[in-house]
């Protein structure tokens, strides 16, 4: 019987198995940030254990509130970054050099396809569309990988999904994966993993690969995955060229991690490129999904493009696209948090800075800082806004504020009308 | 080890996420016990106050389906413990929360739909109290002059936390 990618990882990374059913990993990357982190720092050195396993493969960024925003904040960042130069760590993104950490880890190159990672965010699942097992975990997980280079977990079963064709015209990865998680709830997924496979997969960039894993927490999944390919293998070939004879060589050492033709799945879900729409949500769940057709009367306060979900290089393009010569609606705030310092740079080298500063678009550092309503962005009571983000609970952007979930597309559309918009009649 | 067991908070409504149980713009606290006054401030349901008694005196917590979704912050289960509830008994949880919950020596139980259906109908208006035996896996709720005892399952893994007192000693002695 084969086996899938996940469980390739686990049998490849077992350290223990205390019971049935529990597998203790060997974690090939811990990554950290300034919100979760200093807990497990502080209760370490009241431990007497103020060390890390391995500093090479802790990577640090303080992202989610930058720069500091008061003396809270401040703490929270010098707690992290003390510690990472007290313990070495080598890659750590401070002010200056850092970004939204699941967009800034991947352009560096440090999630590799067969690795074990994990991180003190729920969203640490983007970095499966590497081809990686990557799982968000609290603090006492973390703190416990740093010490040890270990993390526990029931072995996960897999759903496969299924996605072949061609996207429509004003359809993307953020389409596929909020239409998916409507299809199968917000708890459709707990202690699974979502394997994305299919032609509309394949033909994917890294981007929006990342954008699909990003969501797969918003049902539950444990990880999102994707087979690693000739795509994976591009986007880290800069970092890996030392390592390869080739990007063939390359290629043929990763796809040993892609999962077996007779791998066994608890479930396989079928979607159909061409049937899908543009879609974003309503109410305060991720599954709650519509299409946009359906509610182009609500109006909005607020656009926000960003977070690492959709803030990366290609999110950017397209609602640049579509906001090129036009203006925000009257009344609406637009932000634009460009999710890297490279994309920043990149954006304003192709002159998409530009056009979103033309439209009237406030750009601002890269941060997490809106997206879960702790700075630069936050929504007053009964506000709504249109997010390019991956959670709309009630009050997430700020307490009594709204949020609309959808693509740049969308996201770009609803910003000109000050209503949400379907982005086909842009493109 | 924790002790388990006490006055009954109720929150019957599904998907009850880690952003109700205790808001990002709290996460710049560094302490667990700074996060006490805020425990569920966001949560809106029929009925319940954040500030009130219920919650106050509250040693455990019940609820339905897939609670502690959304955001790893462990702070969720923090906010619980600094209140001295030690307990959420509910048909299932979000995955990362659960583990939250067992590596800080906690106890996130599950019970079936129906015997939910049962505890919510036999006791929620009233001031219902919980006694949990975690090495007996039984749990008893009393409330309206009735008394009845349900079992649960708890994977081996889960009881050995909570008996060590949590993940990081467990994992220190082990790994």
């Amino acid at each position: 019987m084969g086996k899938t990618t996940a469980e390739k990882i686990f049998a490849a990374h077992l350290v223990d198995e205390p019971f049935s059913g529990t597998k203790v990993l060997r974690l090939d990357v811990v990554l950290c940030h300034e919100i979760t982190t200093p807990i497990a720092i502080d209760d370490l050195i009241l431990r007497g254990k103020d060390r890390v396993f391995d500093p090479t493969r802790i990577k640090a960024v303080i992202d989610h509130v930058t720069p500091s925003k008061d003396s809270k904040t401040a703490t929270q960042a010098k707690i992290l970054r003390d510690w990472a130069r007290r313990q070495g760590i080598k890659d750590f993104f401070d002010v200056g050099a850092n970004g939204v950490c699941h967009a800034l880890f991947p352009e560096k190159g440090f999630i590799r396809p067969g690795n074990t990672v994990i991180m003190g965010d729920s969203h640490t699942c983007t970095h499966g569309a590497f081809g990686a097992f990557a799982a968000g975990v609290g603090t006492t997980d973390l703190e416990v990988g740093i010490l040890k280079g270990v993390c526990a977990f029931r072995e996960p079963r897999t759903i496969r999904v299924n996605v072949n064709g061609s996207l429509p015209k004003g359809v993307y990865a953020k389409d596929v994966i909020l239409t998916l998680i409507g299809t199968i709830g917000v708890n459709g997924a707990t202690d699974r993993v979502l394997e994305f496979r299919g032609s509309t997969i394949d033909a994917m960039t890294m981007e929006s690969r990342m954008t699909l894993c990003n969501m797969a927490i918003e049902a539950g999944g444990t990880s999102g995955i994707c087979m690693p390919d000739m795509t994976t293998v591009e986007h880290l070939w800069p970092f890996i060229q030392g390592e390869f004879a080739s990007k063939e060589a390359a290629l043929s050492e990763y796809q040993k991690w892609c999962s077996d033709t007779d791998a066994v799945y608890e479930q396989t879900i079928e979607i159909d490129a061409a049937s899908l729409v543009p879609v974003a949500t309503f109410n305060f769940k991720p599954d709650q999904v519509k299409a946009v057709t359906e509610f182009t009367d609500n109006k909005v306060d607020q656009v926000y493009l960003g977070s690492c979900t959709n803030g990366r290089l290609e999110d950017l393009r397209i609602a640049a696209q579509i906001l090129k010569g036009r203006k925000l609606a009257e009344h609406v705030r637009g932000i634009l948090s460009p999710a890297t310092p490279k994309i920043y740079r990149e954006a304003m080298k192709e002159g998409l800075i530009d056009i979103f500063l033309d439209a009237g678009f406030c750009v601002t550092n890269s941060t997490c800082g809106a997206c879960l309503g702790m700075s630069n962005g936050v929504l007053a009571e009964g506000e709504v806004c249109a997010s390019t983000t991956n959670r709309n609970f009630n009050g997430r952007m700020g307490k009594g504020g709204m949020v609309h979930l959808m693509s740049p597309a969308t996201a770009a559309a609803t910003a000109i009308e000050g209503k949400i918009a379907d982005p086909r009649k842009y493109l | 080890m924790k002790t388990f067991g006490g006055p009954v908070l109720f929150l019957d409504r599904a998907d009850i996420n880690t952003d109700e149980i205790i808001p990002a713009k709290y996460l710049t606290e560094i302490t667990k016990q700074d996060l006490k006054p805020y425990i569920l401030e966001d949560l809106k349901l029929e009925g319940f106050d954040p500030k009130g008694t219920k919650t106050k005196n509250a040693r455990v917590v019940v609820s339905r389906a897939n609670f502690g979704c959304g955001s790893s912050r462990e702070h969720a289960p923090w906010v619980f413990e600094v209140n001295d509830i030690t307990a959420v008994v509910a048909e299932s949880f979000a995955r990362i929360f659960r583990q939250n919950m067992f590596n800080c020596g906690m106890a996130a139980i599950e019970l079936p739909k129906a015997d939910l259906d049962q505890i919510f109908s036999h006791a929620a208006d009233a001031d219902a109290c919980m006694t949990i035996d975690i090495e007996a896996q039984t749990l008893t709720v009393s409330g309206n002059g009735k008394q009845k005892t349900f079992s649960f399952e708890l994977s081996p893994f889960d009881k050995a936390l909570v008996m060590a007192g949590g993940w990081v000693d467990y994992a220190d002695t082990k790994y």
